[in-house]
C-alpha cells in the first residue's frame, strides 16, 4: 500500500512540476514579448543569433533535405508505379514536402543543432552566476538573452524551411526523373497543379510556431535551470536540462504539427 | 557599528529571515553599512555570506525583514526600482562570472553599452583606464576562457567599477589567489574606497586581508550575525568562536562520543 | 568571428531563404503577383466531384485556363464553377466542358471543346453545354450489375453498351 501511495505521490509531483515549467515557459513568452515593444531597439543581437541558428544551419538543412526528397521520390515512385500513375510524383513529393516534412524535419534539425547548444549555454550562464552578473548590471536578461534567440527563432526556422523544401523538390526530381524516367514536364507540371498557395502558407504557419516554439522551450528549460531538481547538480545538470529540452521541444514539434494540420 | 540613522548608511538590514525551501538559511540578521567604508563579511563557508550578498542584490527574496540599499527597500520594491538601484551599484562574482562569448573589453563595456550613449572611442578609453588599474591592460583583447582565476577576478572587479558605482560588493576576492596578487587586489580595494568614495562590501576570509582594508567587520555563523564591529573591537572579542576563528583552531572536538557514533551509522 | 561576417553570411542566409520562398510561392503555389488576365466564365454542373478550385482547364490538352471557384447552387442543387479563361483564347457560345480525370485515380480537370457558333462568350457569361463527372465506383458497379443480370436497367449512360 505505502509504495502505491509513493507512486501516487510522485506522480503527483511529476504533473505539478510539468505544469510549473509550462507556466514559466509562456511566461517567459509574454516577457520576451514585453521586452520587445520597450526600447532599447537592438538589431545585432538578432542578427547574430539568425547567424548561429540559421546560417550555421544551412548546410545541415540542406543535406537532409535533398535526402528527404530523394527518400520521397524512391517510395512515391514505388508506391505509385504499382497505379500506373507516376506523373503523379511531383505532386506526391511537392505535397508531403511543403506540408508536413520540410517544417517537421527543419525544426527536428534546429533543435538538435541550435536548441540543445541553447539550453546548454543558457544552462551555464545560471550556474556560473553570469544571469545574476547581468541582472546585476541592470540589464534584463529576458531581453539580453531570451529576446534574440526567439527572434531569431520565429525567422530563421521558416527561412531555413523554405530552403529545406526547395533542395527537397530537386532531391524528389533527382530520383524520379534522373534515375527512374519519369517524364521532366510531368514532374515539374503536376507539382505546379497539385500544390496551391494555402500549402505553401500551411508550412510556413506551422514552421512559424515551431520556431517559436523550440527556442522557447529549450531557453526555458536553460534558463530556469536553477529552479529544477538538475539546478543544484553544476556540469550533470546542465546535461540533464539539455536532453529534457530536446527531448520536450520535439514532442511538442510533433505534437503541434498535428494540431495545426487538425485545425486548419 | 557606527549607530548613525539609516539615512547616512549605504545598506540598512533588519531582521532579515531567509529560506532555501525548508532549510533557514539566515536567521535574523542587522547589519548597517556607512557610507565610504570598508565592511567585511567573514564566517566559515556555509555560514551564509553569498546569500546574505544576494540577498541585498535582490536576486533572491527573503521570507521577511526588510534591506534598504541606497534609499531603496529591495525586499519590497518593484523590478524597475530594483534596476534603478542597481544602476549605481558593482558586483564582482565570487567566481568571476564573466560573459564566455566576449573578449575581456566586451564584458567590461557591455554596461556602457546598454546604458549610455557614449561614442565608442570614449567607451574604449574609459574601458583601458579600468584595465589599467586592475593591471590588466595586457589581457584587453583575451576570451575569459583564455585567463586564469585571479586574472579573471580582476576582470570582473573592473567589469563592476565601469560605471563608477556608488557601492561595490566583492565576493571573496583573494580566495584561490597567490598572496602577491591577493595583496594587489587589497590594494586596489583601499584605492577604490579612497579615491572614488566607494562604499564597499568584501566577503572573505582571508585573515590578512580583512585586517588590512576592514573599517566594520561583520562576523556570520550558522546564518546569525555573532559579532560586528570595528578591527580592533573583533581582536578584543572574548567570544570563543571569534578568538577560533582569528586562531585559525580546527572546529570544536565532538563530546558526546557515542552520539555522534550513532549520527554517522544512522539505525543500524 | 568577426561582426561584419556574421552581419554578411547571415545575409546571404536571408536571401536565400526568401528567394526558396519566393520560388514556391510564385512557381509552385501559383500566387502570382498580378492575377494573369483574362476573363472568368460560368458553368453549371449535375456533378463535379474530385474537382477543387485551382484546377486545370484543358483546350486540346493545352492549359487554357484556371477554376477560380466553386459553389453549390441550393435551388437547383447543382455546383456552379468559376472558370478563369487567358486572355486570347476564345470561347464560342456552343461551346463544351467537361469534367474530366487524368489517368484511373488522377486529378479532375476541366476539358473545353469549341463549338461551331461565331458568337464569343465574354467575362461573366454562361457557357450552357456541359457534362458532369464519370464516376468510376457506378460505371463499374453498372457494368457488372449488367453483365450479372444480362437486361439493361434503363440507365440512359448504359442504353449504349
Ligand atoms: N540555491 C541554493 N539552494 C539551496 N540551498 C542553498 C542554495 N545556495 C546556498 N544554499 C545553502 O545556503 C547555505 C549558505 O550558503 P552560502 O551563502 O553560499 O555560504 P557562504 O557563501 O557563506 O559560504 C549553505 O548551507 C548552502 O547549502
Ligand atoms: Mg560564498
Amino acid at each position: 500500500m505505502a509504495s502505491i501511495a509513493k507512486h501516487v505521490e510522485s506522480l503527483g509531483a511529476y504533473c505539478i512540476t510539468a505544469m510549473e515549467q509550462t507556466g514559466r515557459t509562456f511566461n517567459m513568452l509574454l516577457q520576451v514579448l514585453w521586452e520587445l515593444l520597450h526600447p532599447p531597439y537592438r538589431f545585432y543581437p538578432i542578427v547574430r543569433q539568425m547567424y548561429f541558428i540559421g546560417a550555421r544551419s544551412l548546410t545541415l538543412i540542406i543535406v537532409s533535405g535533398v535526402t528527404i526528397g530523394m527518400v520521397l521520390g524512391l517510395q512515391f515512385y514505388n508506391i505509385l508505379q504499382r497505379f500506373g500513375s507516376v506523373e503523379l510524383l511531383g505532386a506526391g513529393v511537392a505535397l508531403g514536402v511543403i506540408r508536413e516534412l520540410g517544417p517537421v524535419m527543419t525544426a527536428l534539425m534546429v533543435v538538435g543543432r541550435a536548441g540543445s547548444s541553447i539550453t546548454a549555454e543558457l544552462g551555464i550562464m545560471r550556474i556560473t552566476e553570469q544571469v545574476d552578473a547581468l541582472e546585476c548590471m541592470a540589464i534584463s536578461p529576458d531581453k539580453f538573452l531570451i529576446a534574440p534567440k526567439v527572434v531569431a527563432g520565429l525567422l530563421s526556422v521558416p527561412l531555413l524551411t523554405m530552403v529545406f523544401d526547395f533542395v527537397a523538390l530537386f532531391g524528389g526530381y533527382f530520383v524520379g526523373v534522373k534515375m527512374f524516367g519519369v517524364a521532366e514536364g510531368s514532374y515539374w507540371n503536376g507539382m505546379t497543379d497539385a500544390v496551391e498557395w494555402q500549402d505553401v502558407r500551411l508550412g510556413l504557419e506551422k514552421s512559424f510556431v515551431f520556431g517559436v516554439l523550440v527556442t522557447l522551450i529549450c531557453c526555458s528549460r536553460g534558463f530556469y535551470m536553477h529552479l529544477t531538481k538538475a539546478g543544484s547538480q553544476g556540469a550533470e545538470g546542465v546535461s540533464s536540462a539539455t536532453t529534457d529540452a530536446v527531448v520536450l521541444s520535439s514532442i511538442a514539434v510533433l505534437f503541434s504539427d498535428f494540431l495545426i494540420g487538425a485545425l486548419a | 557599528m557606527t549607530g548613525n540613522t539609516p539615512t547616512t548608511n549605504a545598506i540598512t538590514i533588519r531582521d532579515l529571515v531567509v529560506d532555501y525551501g525548508p532549510r533557514r538559511i539566515l536567521n535574523g540578521i542587522n547589519l548597517d553599512v556607512p557610507h565610504g567604508q570598508i565592511m567585511v563579511i567573514m564566517g566559515q563557508s556555509g555560514a551564509g555570506k553569498s546569500t546574505l550578498l544576494r540577498c541585498i542584490l535582490g536576486l533572491k527574496k527573503p521570507t521577511s525583514g526588510s534591506i534598504q540599499m541606497l534609499g531603496t527597500d529591495i525586499a519590497t520594491a518593484s523590478r524597475k526600482e530594483i534596476y534603478k538601484a542597481r544602476k549605481q551599484i558593482g558586483v564582482a562574482f565570487q567566481g568571476g562570472a564573466l560573459f564566455s562569448s566576449m573578449s575581456v573589453a566586451e564584458n567590461i563595456q557591455l554596461a556602457l553599452h546598454e546604458h549610455t550613449d557614449l561614442d565608442e572611442k570614449t567607451i574604449q578609453i574609459m574601458t583601458r583606464i579600468k584595465l589599467d588599474m586592475v593591471n590588466l591592460l595586457e589581457a584587453e583583447n583575451l576570451m575569459p576562457s583564455e585567463l586564469s582565476g585571479g586574472m579573471a577576478k580582476r576582470a570582473a572587479l573592473a567589469r563592476a567599477i565601469i560605471m563608477d558605482p556608488k557601492l561595490l560588493f566583492f565576493d571573496e576576492p583573494s580566495s584561490g589567489l597567490d598572496p602577491s596578487t591577493a595583496a594587489e587586489l587589497d590594494q586596489l580595494i583601499l584605492t577604490l574606497k579612497k579615491g572614488m568614495g566607494i562604499t564597499i562590501v568584501v566577503v572573505t576570509h582571508e585573515l590578512d586581508s580583512i585586517f588590512k582594508i576592514a573599517d566594520h567587520i561583520a562576523v556570520m555563523k550558522d546564518g546569525n550575525l555573532i559579532l560586528t564591529g570595528t578591527p580592533q573591537e573583533i581582536i578584543d572579542s572574548t567570544n570563543p568562536e571569534i578568538q577560533g576563528m582569528l586562531n585559525r583552531k580546527p572546529r570544536e572536538t565532538i563530546v558526546d562520543t557515542d552520539a555522534h557514533l550513532r549520527r554517522l551509522t544512522g539505525d543500524f | 568571428m568577426n561582426k561584419i561576417n556574421v552581419q554578411l553570411i547571415t545575409g546571404i542566409f536571408v536571401l536565400f531563404g526568401i528567394a526558396a520562398f519566393t520560388y514556391q510561392a510564385v512557381t509552385i503555389g501559383g500566387a502570382s503577383i498580378r492575377p494573369t488576365p483574362g476573363y472568368t466564365l460560368v458553368a453549371r454542373f449535375d456533378s463535379i466531384s474530385g474537382l477543387r478550385v485551382g484546377g486545370i482547364i484543358e483546350a486540346a490538352g493545352v492549359r487554357i485556363g484556371t477554376i477560380s471557384g466553386i459553389k453549390f447552387d441550393p435551388d437547383n442543387y447543382k455546383a456552379i464553377v468559376n472558370l478563369r479563361i487567358n486572355e486570347g483564347v476564345p470561347v464560342q457560345q456552343d461551346a463544351i466542358v467537361s469534367v474530366r480525370t487524368q489517368g484511373i485515380i488522377g486529378e479532375k480537370y476541366i476539358k473545353l471543346s469549341a463549338g461551331g457558333f461565331p458568337e464569343l462568350l465574354t467575362d461573366g457569361m454562361e457557357i450552357h453545354e456541359t457534362e458532369s463527372a464519370v464516376s468510376l465506383e457506378e460505371l463499374v458497379s453498372k457494368y457488372i450489375f449488367n453483365s450479372s443480370s444480362g437486361s439493361g436497367s434503363g440507365n440512359n449512360s448504359d442504353a449504349k453498351k
